[in-house]
C-alpha cells in the first residue's frame, strides 16, 4: 500500500491494523487509514473486496452480527470505539449511517426526522424540535419538497425523496461523521445528482465516508479515495492521483476495467 | 514496455485499437510526407513536391477523424487513469501530427521556388538532418504505439542533433549569401527549410514527451532530456 504525502493533521476517525472475521473467515486483513476531518472520503473496490464490512466496522454496525469479530483499533477523535466503556448508541449518534436502500420509517416525514433527537433528548420543547426537523430537512436539500406534508407517511415519498429522508435523520442528531453504504444505487441519474450535491454541501459540516460502486461518483464527491481487494486497502490517496495516475497495478486494472 | 491486459468490455479495446491505429497511419504519412518533400528539394522533382501538397488533405482528415473517435471514446467509456492520459495524449498528438505534416507541406510548396540551386552546399547536409527528423517523428510515434517510455526518452535526447544540424546549416548559408548575394532569394528558402526541419524535431520530441506522461503518469524530467532549455541553442543563433 502506498500511502505518499496523505497525513491529515487532526484525522476525525483513524484505523489501525484493523482485521474483521466472520466466524473463520478473515473479511478485513490488516487494515490502517485515516478519515480526514473536512473531507469526503470514498471506498471502492469489487464486490466482496470488505469495503462495506469496514465502513460497518467504523460504527459498530458489525456487533449485530453474531459470528462478526472485530481486532485492531478503531478511534474517534482518538478514542478507542471498541472500548468496553464506549456507548454504542451514543456511538451511532456520532457515526450516522445512511443505507443502500432508502430505510424511512414507516412514520410521518416529521417523525422520521424527529425520532433520533427525541430518543437522544435533544430538544427540550416542541418549538425546538420544530426547528430541528426544518433544519435537517433544509440542510438535506428536502424542507422545500415536504414543508406542506410533514405528517405525510415518509414512505410515499419517491425514491430519491426518501434517501434525502434518511440523510436529514441522520444529520438530526447532529453526528459528526456520516457512512454512507451506496447511497446511490438505487436511485435515478437526478436523485443521484441531487444526494451528490447534497454530499458536496455537507463536506466540512460532517466527515463523509461513501461506499460506491460508481468509480465516476467516487470521482465526482471525494477528495480521498481507498481501493479495496479482497479485505486488504490496496491504495489510498487523493482521489485526483487515484484515477488519474494510480500508483498500484491492481488499482489500475480496476478503475479502468480491466479487473476480473 | 509494461504488459496491459484486456479491458472487461472488449469493445473498449476496440476503439483504442483503432485509435492507435488511425495515429499511426497519420504519423507514417507525415514521416512520408517529410521524406517526399526533402526528396523533390533534392532532385527538383515537381510532381512529387505536388503530391506531398495534395497527401496534407489525407493528414488533416485523419486529425478530425482522431479527434471524433477521441471525444466520441471519452464521452461514451469514460475512460479513467492511463486510458484517460492516452485518449488526452492522442489528442494532443494528432494536431502536432498536423503541423509536422505542414511544415512538410510547406518544404515542398518552396521546390518550385528554387529550381536554380541544386548546387548549393547546404542541401546534402539538410538531406542528412531530414533523415535524422524523420527517424524522430518515426520513433516518437513508435514510442506512443508501443508505450514505450524509453524511447521516447532516447527521442527527446537525440533531438539535440537536429538542433546542432540546425545551427551549422545556419551559418552555412549565411555566409554563402555574403559570398553569393545573387542567391539570397534560394538561400533564404532553405533557411526557412532548414528552420521547418528543426521545428518538426521540436514536434517529435513534444510527442515522446506526452507519451513518457502517458506511460509513467509523470512528466519527463529536464534532466531525463539532458538539455539546456528548449530551442536556447538555436534561438541564440539567430541572434547572433
Amino acid at each position: 500500500m502506498t500511502q505518499d504525502d496523505l497525513t491529515i493533521a487532526d484525522p476525525k476517525m483513524r484505523a489501525h491494523g484493523v482485521n474483521v472475521f466472520y466466524g473463520d473467515k478473515q473479511a478485513i486483513n490488516d487494515v490502517s487509514i485515516d478519515v480526514g476531518t473536512d473531507l469526503v472520503t470514498a471506498f471502492i473496490g469489487p464486490s466482496g473486496c470488505g469495503k462495506s464490512t469496514f465502513l460497518r466496522s467504523l460504527n459498530r454496525m458489525n456487533d449485530t452480527v453474531a459470528s462478526a469479530r472485530v481486532t485492531g483499533r478503531i478511534e474517534l477523535d482518538g478514542e478507542d470505539i471498541y472500548a468496553p466503556s464506549m456507548d454504542v448508541v451514543q456511538l451511532r449518534a456520532r457515526v450516522g449511517m445512511v443505507f443502500q436502500k432508502p430505510n424511512p420509517f414507516p412514520k410521518s416525514i416529521y417523525d422520521n426526522v424527529a425520532y433520533g433527537p427525541r430518543i437522544h433528548g435533544l430538544a427540550p420543547g416542541k418549538a425546538d424540535l420544530d426547528g430541528i426537523v426544518e433544519s435537517a430537512l433544509t440542510r438535506a436539500g428536502l424542507w422545500d419538497e415536504v414543508k406542506d406534508r410533514l405528517a405525510e407517511s415518509g414512505t410515499a415519498l419517491s425514491g430519491g425523496q426518501q434517501q434525502r429522508l434518511c440523510i436529514a435523520r441522520a444529520i438530526a442528531v447532529d453526528p459528526e461523521v456520516i457512512l454512507m453504504d451506496e447511497p446511490c444505487s438505487a436511485l435515478d441519474p437526478i436523485a443521484t445528482a441531487k444526494i451528490e450535491e447534497l454530499i458536496h454541501e455537507l463536506r466540512g459540516k460532517f466527515a463523509i465516508v461513501i461506499v460506491t460502486h460508481n468509480m465516476q461518483q467516487a470521482a465526482r464527491v471525494s477528495q480521498r479515495t481507498a481501493f479495496f481487494h479482497l479485505g486488504t486497502l490496496v491504495e489510498y490517496g487523493k482521489t485526483t492521483d487515484i484515477f488519474t495516475n494510480p500508483r498500484q497495478e491492481r488499482t489500475k486494472d480496476y478503475i479502468t476495467g480491466r479487473y476480473g | 514496455m509494461a504488459i496491459v491486459n484486456d479491458h472487461t468490455v472488449k469493445a473498449f479495446d476496440e476503439d483504442l485499437n483503432r485509435l492507435r491505429g488511425l495515429i499511426s497511419e497519420m504519423g507514417g504519412r507525415a514521416e512520408q510526407a517529410l521524406l517526399q518533400a526533402m526528396t523533390a528539394l533534392n532532385t527538383g522533382d515537381l510532381a512529387l513536391a505536388a503530391q506531398v501538397v495534395e497527401g496534407d488533405r489525407k493528414i488533416d482528415a485523419l486529425e478530425a477523424e482522431v479527434e471524433q473517435l477521441a471525444v466520441q471514446t471519452i464521452a461514451l467509456r469514460a475512460p479513467m487513469a492511463d486510458d484517460l492520459r492516452e485518449m488526452i495524449a492522442a489528442l494532443k498528438i494528432v494536431s502536432v501530427v498536423e503541423r509536422i505534416g505542414d511544415y512538410a507541406k510547406n518544404i515542398a510548396k518552396r521546390v518550385a521556388l528554387m529550381d536554380q540551386t541544386r548546387s548549393i552546399e547546404a542541401i546534402p547536409v539538410m538531406m542528412s538532418m531530414s533523415g535524422i527528423v524523420a527517424e524522430l517523428v518515426h520513433d516518437a510515434l513508435d514510442s506512443f504505439a508501443a508505450r514505450d517510455a524509453d524511447l521516447a526518452v532516447r527521442v527527446t535526447v537525440r533531438d539535440k542533433i537536429v538542433d546542432d544540424f540546425y545551427n551549422s546549416i545556419f551559418r552555412t548559408l549565411v555566409t554563402f549569401m555574403m559570398e553569393n548575394p545573387k542567391h539570397i532569394t534560394e538561400s533564404a528558402h532553405l533557411l526557412f527549410i532548414a528552420k521547418n526541419l528543426e521545428r518538426m524535431g521540436d514536434h517529435a520530441t513534444n510527442i515522446a514527451e506526452m507519451v513518457h506522461y502517458v506511460v509513467t503518469g509523470e512528466r519527463m524530467e529536464e534532466r531525463e532530456r539532458g538539455e539546456t532549455p528548449e530551442g536556447s541553442a538555436a534561438a541564440e543563433q539567430e541572434q547572433g
